[in-house]
């Protein structure tokens, strides 16, 4: 091989990358070019044989009517359940966090039951916190879901913070120790600006994981707090009179978490891998 | 796993009493709300359920009496039950290496720079992030019979119509499921295998290729274990994941036809909230705890030894 030919030999090579690299994107995002383009059909093109794989116009009247018929609620429950049980969540988290990385609290026995915590099934769970929350008369009620959507993401946050805060240098703090800060004000003005991103990130993808989940919700809802995900299945109906609101509702569920990945998508690879691989 | 680092702890709080004792306690303190919440919620309600296991409580019979092993023997009794099981197993043995394959694949794709290569990765992981139940119900639409593009397409490569009822069909339902799980996840493995893969040593890639050594020879020697920590852990994360399975199931099966598709995770949900099999339920939670935390002690005891 000459050194001449060795740069469209390479050219080529990259030539193929890209070719796959595309067809393999089309063949990934494709579901979810139905689901979007389904959204914006009428119910004529919906129910079309054959399927149209383009939408003869751009129009809204799908979404319109899930406002009309208030179905948006369930997406306005979900924001509250699953923005406000991730803020408490990584509160109390990283605080947790703080403890077990710099004190070690608990050994490393705490962490991995705190871990472990997060391995238990939710089906395992959801019996027993149902029977609990009957009981009490939190089903179907705001304040029930967040309490357990918090439980829920407390041993991510905790496990993902606590290898945040590892990486801070002890220098730092002891510095600010000896300049006369009290512990309190360290952890305030010297470690949440450190591990500033990786809080953000963790409370992204705690909120991303409330949000997405359906078992907890269709188990602990009646018609009160209906989440997302809960409502879409109740516009399966063995019939196909609903495809127009699965479309929509499905696609206003997901921008949301499209939109919040894409932002954090530097800290995708440790967000999902509990911090076992650090992109 | 970094250990973590100690304070001594002789530094001392300058905010009168009060504060100190605060900051004396504050490893504590700031650990309780946490771990008060995590019992609350999750400690306490499998403790009643376990009390609840050695019950007879159903439906129409608050029976508090005790009858000892009853339900636990029930399990073994319970041919659905074990189907669930079997079913459960088999997606999981068969869409895991799937993932894993595909994962690998697409990451060997991007693992050399090329522009524009953040750009795919980003609109390659869209399928993980989406809410299950959402993936599931777009294959639902997919998968359509008469409005469905997946017909469409298969009949256009067939040449005739084909005309499968994906959600129904006994043959296929299996196929569909693992479709979509495996379109829902291959972009897991491959973010994780890519972000692996670029930490191979690249001298020893070189050092390698310049001994002219085979593609197949410095995937065994240098990249497979090179890469092996990061396959177990993305194994065991999508492992447990699947053995739970639920949502994608319940978008496009519920379970059906019958309950040829029911997992354990259906199975339980339909004896407690269907069938108000109360005690009954709480055992077959807790079977299902004992499994999942014996595989998962078994998988970490392997990587042990592995590592």
């Amino acid at each position: 091989m000459t050194a001449r030919r060795l740069p469209s030999r390479k050219v080529r090579v990259l030539a193929l990358r890209y070719v796959g690299a595309v067809a393999l994107t089309l063949l990934f995002l494709f579901p979810i070019y139905w689901l979007f383009m389904i959204s914006f059909k009428t119910p004529d093109e919906i129910y079309h044989v054959p399927p149209l794989w383009v939408p003869g116009q751009i129009q809204f009247s799908n979404y319109y009517v899930l406002f009309k018929d208030h179905d948006v609620a369930a997406i306005g429950n979900s924001l509250v359940v699953a923005g406000v049980s991730s803020v408490i969540a990584v509160i109390l988290g990283t605080l947790c966090a703080y403890s077990l990385a710099r004190f070690g609290t608990g050994g490393e026995n705490l962490a991995m039951w705190i871990l472990s915590q997060r391995m238990i099934p939710p089906i395992a769970v959801v019996f027993p916190v149902f029977l609990a929350y009957v009981y009490f008369g939190l089903v179907d009620g705001f304040f029930g879901l967040i309490l357990l959507y918090t439980a829920f993401n407390l041993p991510y946050v905790i496990w993902m913070m606590r290898g945040y805060i590892v990486d801070v240098p002890l220098e730092l703090e002891e510095s600010a120790l000896v300049d006369g800060c009290n512990r309190w004000e360290v952890i305030w003005k010297v470690v949440f600006p450190m591990v500033r991103p990786g809080l953000v990130a963790t409370s992204v993808f705690a909120f991303v994981f409330a949000w997405n989940d359906f078992i907890f919700a269709l188990v602990l809802t009646r018609t009160e707090v209906v989440t997302f995900p809960v409502q879409l299945t109740h516009y399966f109906g063995g019939q196909s009179n609903f495809w127009a609101k699965i479309a929509a509702m499905s696609v206003l569920g997901t921008l949301p978490i499209f939109a919040a990945v894409t932002v954090m998508q530097r800290y995708l690879v440790r967000g999902i891998s509990l911090g076992a691989v650090k992109g | 796993m970094t250990s973590p680092a100690i304070y001594d702890g002789n530094e001392r709080g300058r905010d009168g009493r009060i504060g100190r004792m605060l900051e004396d306690r504050l490893p504590y303190l700031v650990v309780a709300p946490a771990i008060l919440i995590l019992l609350l919620v999750g400690v306490f309600p499998l403790i009643y359920s376990l009390i609840v296991s050695f019950q007879r409580i159903t439906m129409t019979d608050n029976d508090t009496s005790f009858v000892g092993l009853l339900n636990y023997a029930e399990l073994f009794r319970d041919g659905r039950l074990w189907a669930a099981l079997g079913h459960t197993a088999m997606i999981t043995i068969i869409a895991l290496p799937l993932e894993l394959l595909i994962g690998f694949l697409m990451a060997q794709l991007f693992i050399d720079r090329m522009p524009g290569r953040q750009f795919f990765v980003a609109l390659l992981v869209l399928p993980t992030v989406i809410s299950p139940i959402v993936a599931g119900a777009t294959w639902r639409l997919m998968f359509d019979v008469r409005f469905g593009p997946i017909g469409q397409i298969l009949s256009f490569f067939a040449g005739e119509p084909v005309r499968i009822l994906w959600t129904v069909n006994p043959s296929y339902v299996y196929p569909g499921i693992i479709i979509c799980e495996v379109w829902q996840w291959s972009p897991f493995m491959f973010l994780l295998l890519l972000a692996a893969l670029s930490n191979v040593d690249q001298s020893q890639l070189e050092a390698a290729e310049l001994d002219g050594a085979s593609y197949a020879r410095v995937l065994r020697a240098i990249i497979l274990p090179a890469i092996a920590p990061v396959i177990a852990v993305a194994s065991l994360i999508r492992g447990l994941d699947l053995v739970r399975i639920f949502d994608i199931i319940w978008a496009l099966t519920e379970g059906g036809p019958g309950s040829m598709t029911e997992t354990i995770s259906l199975y339980t949900y339909v004896q407690g909230f269907t069938q108000f099999e109360t005690s009954y339920t709480a055992a077959i939670a807790f079977l299902v705890i004992a499994l999942l935390t014996a595989v998962t002690t078994l998988v970490l005891k392997r990587m042990e030894i592995a590592r």
